[in-house]
């Protein structure tokens, strides 16, 4: 997993709440065998309309998405936090995200950050004036920072420090080989075995 | 202070554990098939991982595969390719693989149990939600995410926060014609499909007991449908017979040991149990789903509920749509609905014992005239154990049509499919709106009710058939 520490980049302003996996990536896109190439699937249905925000020209190339509460409801697929990053989204900021959603994108070193509504539309208000606008998030300092907008978040320091340091899961597990071989070296001989090696 | 069955399980893999940690729990057992695994070896193939414990993975294909001319390429590209890149994956990092054709092929919960590989005391997953029915054995069994999958390949182990612990006990006597399905249905249908959210379950008592280790694997196969996260059962004599002998069982001093060992793994008397439900096993009738969720249940001799009957105002809406969506209306007897497609199958009830019961209902009668009746073995191994048993000719000679072992219709990944509007008796395990199939209706029952609805073309117990239905053409009734 690729270390976060801060981000700059222009951001997307998606006005919409409740946002569900299915949203975000529709089922049938599940079917693929990789963990990417998922970045037309992407919001797929509002993407056939021209006018939708990620269509507009000066949206192209940006990397934070600015979400209405209650981003990624709906079924656990990891598939929608691939979506997101194969589309190029370093981060994405609402004022609530579902639970298993989240846990999937700080899994995948997609950072998720919780603002009060209230700063969420100060930024609507910045970047739809300004589509060129630069948003920073800051996990070292706990930061987002806009023209005009310096706003703390809170992330548990488990998550923060994993994401600091590039550390996946397993990078984190692998930390711990001492422990692992000392138990399967007292694993009783009547466990099974689906292969002889 | 006792600890519960799932507590001693738990602690016995404990690998590393850390103030304000998940526990680090080791896997005994990691089942894979071609749907979840992709992106998990793709994960391990960019971070330059190998598979850390070859010897205890194995994987199995049944999503997909289609059970009919199992011996032609298969006709869906996207099938093909998923089936394809998880032999290559296999082949690749050196996995035990059960392709299509292969005996030992199935579905991955109906295969693991059959090999002697699930037993007493051991951590099982696998990505698949239906991870649950090991726990029958009184394994820690349970689904995982994709990220997981990969996790469990690279390291044998993953971090968990302990589940709380819920007790369902059932005494008494089950009546005749009530099985594991109608139990299981009967008590998501009393705890609802959120009831067991943040749980493992434990069933226990002397009905349970008196189960036999396919019942049980029923049971557990169902309790991800209650929200759990695993369902477990003591080990018993029961369960030590049905894994003697198995190609994976432990042999002779193993044996031993093993057995010893597994004798120790049941909640001691003054464990505390977070929550726990108590059933009558004597109360229950045959039990129907009506709804899009396996909580949407009543018993055959009950009618469509009433939506304006449910207090809560989310239940009543859930209620009116699953109506709509099922085509049904409120008061209509369940046993007056007529069905196009019965299917019997699954790793719920796709295991021998299944099949016998089915073939036993409708030995000697015919299928109704205008119902299709699917029956697909859980494994290679089921199937060819149904042949030497006669089972496939019972089928056949009934009407119905004998397939090749998979998941089959239970998710219509293959072409079993339910055609919109069509309605179904299932012995599977979700009747979610379009599970078998965009459009499709299902009504979870037991292979029992399966088997006399195939006969009546309407929903059914044994009960309800006489011995006039036995040898009547079909079309006639
Ligand atoms: S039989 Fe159905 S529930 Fe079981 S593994 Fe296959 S698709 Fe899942």
């Amino acid at each position: 997993m690729e270390a976060f520490t801060k981000h700059t980049g222009r951001a997307v302003p998606l006005r919409r709440s409740n946002v569900d996996t299915d949203q975000i990536i529709p089922a049938h896109w599940l079917k693929k065998v990789t963990r990417d190439g998922f970045e037309d699937g992407l919001f797929e249905a509002w993407r056939k309309d021209p006018s939708f925000v990620l269509n507009r020209p000066e949206r192209a190339g940006a990397t934070v998405l600015v979400a209405g509460p209650d981003f990624g409801t709906g079924s656990s697929r990891e598939h929608a936090v691939w979506a997101l990053q194969n589309y190029g989204f370093k981060a994405v900021i609402s004022s609530r995200f579902a639970d298993i959603f989240r846990g999937n994108s700080l899994k995948n070193g997609l950072l998720t950050v919780v603002l009060e509504q209230g700063v969420v539309d100060e930024l609507w208000e910045l970047i739809e004036k300004d589509p060129q606008a630069e948003v920073t998030v800051d996990l070292e300092s706990r930061e987002v920072r806009a023209e005009g907008i310096t706003a703390p978040f809170e992330l548990d320091e488990n998550a923060r420090w994993r994401l600091l340091n590039g550390l996946d899961d397993i990078s984190i597990t692998l930390q711990n080989e001492a422990d692992i071989s000392a138990y399967e070296a007292g694993r009783p001989s009547y466990k099974p075995r689906t292969v002889q090696v | 202070m006792g600890r519960t069955l799932a507590e001693k399980v738990w602690d016995d893999h404990v690998v590393r554990r850390a103030e304000g940690e998940p526990d680090l729990l080791f896997i005994d057992l990691h089942l894979l098939h071609e749907v979840t695994s992709p992106q998990a070896f793709d994960g391990l193939r960019q971070a330059g991982r190998p598979v850390r414990r070859l010897d205890l993975t194995i994987a199995t294909e049944d999503h997909n595969t289609p059970t009919l001319d199992i011996d032609k390429p298969i006709a869906d590209p996207v099938s093909r390719a998923q089936l394809e890149t998880l032999r290559k994956n296999c082949a690749e990092f050196g996995v035990r693989l059960h392709s299509l054709g292969d005996v030992e092929q199935g579905v991955v919960h109906v295969v693991g149990p059959q090999l002697g590989l699930t037993q007493p005391g051991t951590t099982v997953v696998c990505g698949d939600s239906h991870t649950s029915t090991h726990g029958a054995f009184g394994a820690l069994a349970f689904g995982i995410g994709t990220s997981q999958v990969e996790h469990v390949l690279a390291t044998q182990t993953l971090p968990l926060a302990r589940p709380k612990t819920m007790a369902i006990t059932v005494d008494g006597e089950l009546p005749e014609d009530v099985t594991a399905k109608d139990l299981i249905l009967a008590i998501i249908t009393k705890i609802g499909t959120g009831g067991g959210q943040g749980y493992i379950l434990e069933y226990r008592g002397s009905a349970i007991e008196k189960l036999s280790m396919e019942a049980r694997m029923t049971i557990c196969n169902m309790s991800i449908e209650a929200g759990a996260r695993a369902g477990m059962i003591a080990p018993d004599e029961t369960t030590f017979a049905y894994i003697e002998g198995r190609d994976h069982a432990p042999k002779g001093e193993d044996w031993d040991a093993a057995v010893a060992y597994w004798k120790t793994l049941r909640s001691d008397d003054d464990a505390v149990f977070d929550a726990e439900v108590v059933i009558d096993a004597a109360s229950l009738a045959p039990f129907v789903t009506w709804g899009t969720n396996p909580g949407q249940g009543a018993p055959l001799s009950a009618a469509v509920p009433d939506p304006a009957s449910y207090e809560d105002a989310s239940e009543r809406l859930a209620a009116e749509k699953a109506l709509e969506y099922m085509g049904l209306t409120a008061g209509q007897p369940l046993r007056d609905i007529r069905v196009d497609t019965v299917f019997v199958g699954s790793c719920t009830n796709g295991r021998i014992e299944d099949l016998r019961a089915a073939a036993s209902i409708v030995e000697g009668r015919k299928v109704a005239d205008g119902v299709r009746m699917l029956v697909v073995p859980g494994s290679a191994r089921v199937g060819l154990q149904a042949v030497s048993e006669g089972l496939d000719l019972v089928f056949k000679e009934a009407g119905a049509e004998w397939r090749h072992a998979g998941c089959s219709m239970c998710l219509g990944m293959n072409p079993d499919q339910l055609a919109p509007g069509e309605r179904s008796a299932s012995t599977s395990n979700r009747n979610f709106e379009g599970r078998q199939g965009k459009g499709g209706r299902t009504h979870l029952v037991s292979p029992q009710v399966a088997a006399a609805t195939a006969v009546l073309g309407h929903l059914a117990s044994p009960a309800d058939l006489s011995d006039a239905d036995v040898r009547t053409p079909a079309g006639v009734r």
